[in-house]
């Protein structure tokens, strides 16, 4: 069976700096994978490979065996790949409700938008209350919230993750993660990309270790948590 | 100064002083590009460090009538008319000035709010049509060859007053460039809230860089009406002339010390020999290519004729660095 | 009251109009994504004078001239945008006004070059109303009308509209339009087209009143951007109420005083608002 998405012998930078390294990765459909490392490792320069934000060097990817890589971010969209990306990148002037509507532009998103944003609102009550006000007044939780049902609008085949527990509060990092596992029941498929590495193995089902811009290590989540490295290195154990 | 200096100083020296030689339409060319450098450079005080004002003609307007009102109807010498001038356009430029930096009006509205000034300048110019002959201009009263009313019909003579004045400009840019107010400055236009964090009083960089600014252009101005022996608001003051100095310094490049005069060679220059090759045939054909090209220099050669030449002579000298990180990405 | 100087007031609302009308085009594209077109009353001026080649010389009917010229301005907002600012979108954005200022002067000196520097005057006589002993302009009753529509519909295109919305959004993080499905290139594109169709419509209007020269947009062009500010970027309520701020400053002023002393007012009026209200009458912080 052919995963959902395939890198192959990813390479990617910004101008002379490399940033990855031949990274070679699969998700299978209804799979939660999650990439781990520390800061610099490439993590994000990763989801913006994929989401088309940023142009690779060598190497492609595909999903459900079409080949994305020399296509722009629009039209990754409409492939079925949605990005959360770092920091939330709300649109800050926009209310709740504008900033989903956004997240449905694509006319096969649009068509369901009103049976969308219930099942968004289904799933973020708080996003439901406060629908009519501005981003950018949210809190970090909520912002986090609104970023990921923005992306959810266009009911992707595959929801790309970037750090979703970066800057928040650590009561609301478990609400996150809660978040992801509900998504998941949901039928996503996620690639999910964190520093936190003892949170996200607990809901994800495989992860790879991205280090200095090449996979480490990969396998399903249980056993990298019994790994004596990743014990050691991540986990303070 | 030892030998090696005082050779180095030779060739620029014999360019500048190449016009006491020439015949009267390249003296008259020289004068105006001497004036207008130091217009430019004066300018380019404030432009370097993102102040960018689009209403410097203000300034330029103030420096031509207020000394020429002066000698009019008071007799008042030039000499001491033009420092007067002089201070009343730094006047000016605190009273808008000030209230702008402590409410840190930056960036665009900065700039529209210079436009505005501009604009009034010019219109009270005009409105004061019984004292300044508005629209259709003034002269000074004109007695002939006097260094009293700094009256030079002889273009050696008024060439050396410009280019005394010129020096003076370049000599105020040095200053500022090798001074610790270059720092400041820059730190300001980088990010003003991060400058004045570290200690930097923000406002008086300001008002001091901008103070000098305004008062050279001034100083232009009051040359250039000396020169001409005729004012006129369009000329001297408002929108047009506001963006002519803009437009030139950025050509010149603003960032160094000779760009701005560079920018007064080229814009002049082009416009010259755009000029005779076009004659009266096709009037503004010449302007028209003049605007094409600035906008090719704002999209190809923002650091002006000066940036590219330094671009190109670091390139012959250095090979491109390899492996090391230029900017390293958040993760 | 004084009947002139009634008179005077409801001329300047008119002018507001015509001033509001003038606005809208530039606020959306100074306003809404945030791009410097220091050329928006060049682009005005090149419709008008389309408008008045096509009627007097080709002898085009107005209504259809009013057509093309809208059009042409249309196409004149798209090149801007393709041939100057795309190149240096990611720039610093005085470097927007510095080369659209390069094209002022270009479009400033190619109708000199074509049209000669007189003043052009289309020739239509469009009837004077009395009105209780009062005149009034009927082409700035029309510009009047005209510009309170063209604000209502543009003000629910942004509002309500998956585009509006999104050329909302862009101007806010302009980088991530690509991951909602946005072409963000054909954004700038259509913003363009409209705010130059814009231009183009106020140029219609204009033309009725005014003689063209090369040189007009001197007279309108800074007053312009000092409206979209002092009614808040991107607030087309905004851009409206300052626009009879500024009329009203204008012909009360002209009205005591003399025209250029009036505009002086209106100008030093804009910028002490600035100082007290950097954001602009609607404007938010």
């Amino acid at each position: 069976m052919s995963a959902l998405l395939t890198l192959d012998g990813v390479s990617a930078g910004y101008g002379s700096f490399a940033a990855l390294f031949e990274v070679s990765l699969k998700v299978e459909a209804g799979e939660a994978v999650g990439v781990v490392g520390p800061n610099g490792a490439g993590k994000t320069t990763l989801m913006r490979v994929i989401s088309g934000l940023l142009r690779l060097s060598a190497g492609s990817f595909a999903l459900e065996g079409r080949r994305l890589e020399q296509l722009p971010a629009y039209r990754i969209v409409e492939a079925g790949i949605a990005h959360v990306p770092e920091n939330r990148r709300l649109f800050g002037r926009l209310t709740v409700e504008e900033n989903l509507r956004m997240g449905a532009f694509l006319a096969a998103a649009r068509r369901h938008f009103s049976e969308r944003i219930q099942w968004v609102y289904e799933l973020f009550p708080r996003l439901k209350e406060r629908s009519g006000q501005l981003a950018g007044t949210l809190s970090g939780g909520e912002q986090q919230m609104c970023a990921i049902g923005r992306a959810l609008m266009s009911e992707p085949k595959l929801l790309l993750m970037d750090e979703p527990s970066a800057g928040l509060a650590p009561l609301v990092v478990e609400q996150v993660f809660e978040l992801v596992k509900r998504i998941r029941q949901e039928g996503f498929t996620v690639l999910i990309v964190e520093q936190n590495v003892g949170q996200v193995l607990e809901v994800v089902d495989r992860a790879y270790l991205l280090e200095a811009g090449r996979i480490k290590l990969a396998g399903p989540a249980a056993e990298l948590k019994h790994n004596d490295f990743i014990r050691s290195s991540y986990l303070g154990l | 100064m030892n030998a090696q200096r005082l050779i180095a100083y030779l060739p620029p020296a014999a360019i500048l002083a190449l016009p006491f030689f020439l015949p009267n339409y390249y003296q008259h060319l020289a004068v105006q590009i001497v004036i207008w450098s130091l217009v430019y450079t004066s300018w380019s005080l404030m432009g370097r460090f993102r102040l960018t004002s689009l209403g410097h003609g203000a300034f330029l307007g103030v420096g031509a009538y207020v000394p020429t009102l002066l000698w009019n109807n008071w007799n008042v010498s030039p000499w001491l008319g033009i420092p007067a001038a002089m201070a009343l356009a730094v006047t000016l430029a605190m009273v808008v000035g000030y209230p702008c930096f402590r409410l840190k009006v930056v960036g665009h509205y900065f700039a529209l709010v210079t436009l505005a000034l501009g604009q009034v300048v010019l219109l009270v110019i005009v409105a004061a049509r019984d004292v300044t002959g508005g629209s259709l201009g003034m002269t000074p009263r004109i007695v002939g060859h006097s260094w009293y009313a700094l009256q030079l019909p002889d273009k050696s003579e008024f060439y050396a007053v410009a280019l005394a004045a010129w020096l003076i400009g370049i000599a105020i840019w040095f200053r500022v460039d090798r001074g610790m107010e270059r720092a400041a400055l820059e730190a300001i236009g980088e990010d003003e809230d991060a400058a004045a964090a570290i200690g930097i009083d923000v406002l008086r960089e300001k008002l001091k860089i901008t103070a000098l600014s305004t008062a050279l252009t001034a100083l232009g101005g009051a040359l250039y009406a000396q020169y001409l022996m005729y004012l006129n608001p369009d000329i001297m003051s408002g929108v047009g002339v506001s963006f002519q100095i803009v437009f030139a310094s950025i050509a010149g490049g603003m960032y160094s010390t000779l760009g701005p005069t560079v920018g007064a060679v080229f814009t002049i220059g082009l416009n010259e020999g755009l000029r005779v090759l076009f004659g009266t045939h096709f009037i503004g054909a010449a302007n028209t290519i003049y605007g094409a090209l600035l906008v090719v220099f704002i999209i190809f050669m923002p650091r002006g004729i000066v940036g590219l030449f330094e671009k190109l002579r670091t390139r012959v000298q250095t090979p491109p660095p390899s492996g090391a990180p230029d900017t390293q990405p958040a993760e | 009251m004084d009947i002139y100087l009634l008179e005077a007031i409801i001329n300047g609302l008119l002018l507001g109009g015509v001033l509001a009308l003038l606005s809208l085009g530039l606020n959306l594209i100074f306003g809404v994504i945030d791009v410097v077109w220091i050329v928006y009353a060049e682009i005005v001026m090149s419709a008008m004078y389309a408008v008045y080649w096509l009627h007097n010389y080709y002898g085009w009917p107005l209504f259809l001239a009013f057509a093309a010229a809208i059009m042409i301005a249309a196409l004149i907002g798209v090149l801007v945008h393709v041939l100057v600012i795309e190149p240096i979108l990611g720039s610093a954005p005085i470097n927007q006004l510095l080369a659209t200022g390069g094209l002022l002067f270009f479009l400033q000196s190619l109708a000199t070059l074509l049209f000669g520097t007189e003043f052009r005057n289309l020739g239509v006589r469009l009837p004077v109303l009395e009105l209780a002993g009062l005149y009034i302009s009927f082409s700035r009753l029309i510009a009047f009308v005209v510009a309170l529509i063209g604000a209502v519909i543009l003000y629910l295109f942004l509002a309500r509209t998956y585009l509006g919305t999104a050329i909302r959004a862009i101007s806010q993080d302009r980088e991530i339009m690509g991951l909602m499905g946005v072409n963000e290139r054909r954004v700038y594109v259509i913003t363009s087209a409209i705010g130059g169709g814009l231009a183009g419509l106020a140029a219609c209007l204009l033309v009725l009143q005014y003689d063209v020269h090369p040189f007009i947009g001197l007279t309108f062009g800074p007053i312009t951007f000092m409206i979209c500010v002092l009614g808040g970027l991107g607030n087309m309520i905004g851009g409206f109420i300052a626009a009879f701020i500024m009329s009203q400053i204008i012909a009360i002023g002209g009205f005591f005083f003399s025209a250029e002393i009036a505009e002086v007012l209106a100008f030093v009026f804009f910028i002490v608002m600035i100082l007290i209200r950097p954001q602009g009458i609607l404007g938010k912080k």
